[in-house]
């Protein structure tokens, strides 16, 4: 199985659903990390342990309890081009550090794509787990069922003080990291949004852009997760992430309705031009690409732009980033030309948007 | 105390940083650290997780240097890691280097986590002796509580419980 079939489409299959207040949550993802006791975890392996651990890990996969979620492909990193392997981290089925820097590295794929386990990453085995919308406990229950799978067969290195062990201490313990990520425009119009992340951030919460640790917040989408992994049980870690983010969730609608009833011409305004510039622009960059599509998305939460769909939305977040950008692409590469092609692009999908 | 770099602004970012064992101390306002591209972890720049734990584990207290094995004696025995390279890199060689920096663990975990004992799930195949502890740990919080509350039958109840939980452990 090639991972050509993971990286044809834009849009997973569980992106194309809804889940809850998906107005304002994109997506929640849990990710577990666990390691096998008997070798070393993967910064000192040698490269015949990493093969073992992927070998003992792809058995797995023969567990008829793994059936209930689609068959899942396993695909190993050496196999896929550079360009097939920045699509599936823009998909977020892989991370740009397994996509890198992995020796021996695999990743195991579900049909629907909402579940994908990387092999031989920083740790030797990290199952996420991804869904539409709110609906970080289900992603957690998912998450949960397939490890103890995977516990079934093979001995994670588990400490009776310290917990699950893993390569770095940050992931120690319950090695989860649950995370959400949140569309903001309101909160970012309004400037409360900075108050908001600092007070998130002195409550063990982390706020990231959407490509994970060290990215930049574009388009108003911010990636929040749990920074604490020990002490904490999976229950706690999922309760206080999930009261967080509701709470936040309210400050945006509130701020949404402060919008409409103060400054409804202002952002009506914004959105529309927004709108206006993606659909005739000749030219145009990620970085505006990506903040005009939050407007775009902001008008029709807000009512003001009525027959697009967020799923075109959604779609466009992904096909837009270089790899899908160049994939899609046929024709040769002078400078500038990729920002003709985006601006083209946007362009064919709102009119397909279009009613 | 006001930014170090542009003493205008109230700093609000405070760290250490060591390079070849010679720290300096920072205090910097969020737009000069944005400038000097010495960002908090989370938002965007050069400074990883990483870099920003091996501050952590260079820094240690007069105490906790009396008590624990000096860093260059201390070395994991099954994967050869030694502490020095484990506060460089930031990340364990192997599951055993747990175990053998294990004295050094605690104030590190203290910092990033607030917490040093692992709480949550455990595996049911070889965990079945840590469930049961948690357990009964668990049994003696509710005994406590229903015999401050003079709930005398349900108390004997937990009491019970914990005898027979207890019983299967010893065996």
């Amino acid at each position: 199985m090639s991972a050509i079939r993971f990286t044809e489409q834009p849009l997973s299959h569980w992106m194309k659903t809804t889940g809850a207040e998906s107005e304002i949550v994109i997506s929640s993802r849990v990710r577990i990390a666990r390691n096998l006791q008997e070798h070393p975890f993967p910064l000192l392996a040698t490269n015949r342990h990493l093969e073992e651990v992927q070998d003992e890990l792809k058995e797995v996969l023969g567990d008829p309890r793994l059936e209930v979620y689609g068959e899942i492909h396993p695909i190993e990193l050496s196999a896929l081009d550079e360009l097939n392997k920045k699509m599936l981290v823009e998909k977020h089925l892989i991370s740009p550090n397994l996509a890198n820097e992995s020796r021996n590295g695999a990743v195991f794929i579900s049909d629907d794509e909402s579940l994908s386990i990387m092999v031989n990453e920083e740790d030797h085995l990290r199952i996420q787990c991804l869904y539409p919308g709110f609906q970080l406990k289900e992603a957690w229950e998912k998450a949960t069922a397939v490890d103890d799978i995977f516990e079934d067969h093979v001995n994670f290195a588990f400490d009776d003080r310290r917990g699950y062990l893993t390569s770095c201490p940050t992931n120690v313990g319950t090695g989860l990291r649950a995370s959400v990520m949140m569309h903001l425009p309101a909160l970012v119009l309004t400037q409360q949004i900075n108050r908001i992340l600092s007070a998130v951030s002195q409550i063990g919460l982390t706020v990231r852009g959407i490509y994970g640790e060290g990215s930049e917040a574009m388009g108003n989408l911010f990636q929040i997760s749990n920074q604490i992994t020990l002490g904490q049980n999976e229950a706690e870690i999922i309760d206080n992430l999930r009261s967080v983010v509701l709470q936040i969730i309210g400050h945006e609608k509130t701020a949404r309705e402060r919008l409409l009833s103060e400054s409804r011409l202002r952002v009506t305004d914004r959105v529309m031009r927004s709108f206006g510039i993606l659909s005739y622009a000749a030219m145009i960059d990620s970085k505006e690409a990506a903040q005009r599509l939050s407007d775009v998305r902001l008008g029709i939460d807000l009512g003001l732009i009525e027959g697009i769909t967020p799923q075109c939305l959604n779609e466009l977040m992904v096909l837009t980033q270089p790899g899908f950008l160049y994939n899609n692409y046929e024709g040769s590469m002078e400078p500038g030309e990729m920002d003709t092609f985006r601006a083209r692009l946007i362009r064919e999908k709102l009119g397909k948007g279009l009613k | 105390m006001l930014c170090q770099e542009c003493g205008k602004r109230p700093a609000s970012l405070h760290f250490s940083k060591i390079v070849n064992g010679d720290k300096s101390e920072y205090h910097l306002c969020e737009t000069c650290a944005r400038e000097k591209g010495e960002l908090i972890p989370g938002t965007s720049g050069g400074f990883s997780i990483h870099n920003l734990l091996s501050g952590l584990l260079n820094f240690e207290t007069v105490e906790q240097g009396k008590r624990a094995a000096s860093p260059e004696n201390l070395r994991c025995e099954v994967c050869g890691m030694t502490y020095s390279q484990f506060s460089k890199l930031g990340r364990f060689g192997c599951s055993s280097c747990y175990k053998y920096f294990n004295d050094r663990l605690d104030p590190l975990f203290k910092r990033v986590h607030g917490n040093t004992v692992h709480t949550g799930k455990v595996p049911v195949r070889v965990g079945g002796e840590i469930r049961t502890k948690r357990q009964i740990e668990d049994l003696k919080r509710r005994l406590q509580e229903s015999i401050s509350q003079e709930e005398f039958e349900a108390a004997a109840q937990l009491r019970d419980q914990i005898r027979e939980l207890e019983r299967q452990i010893s065996e």
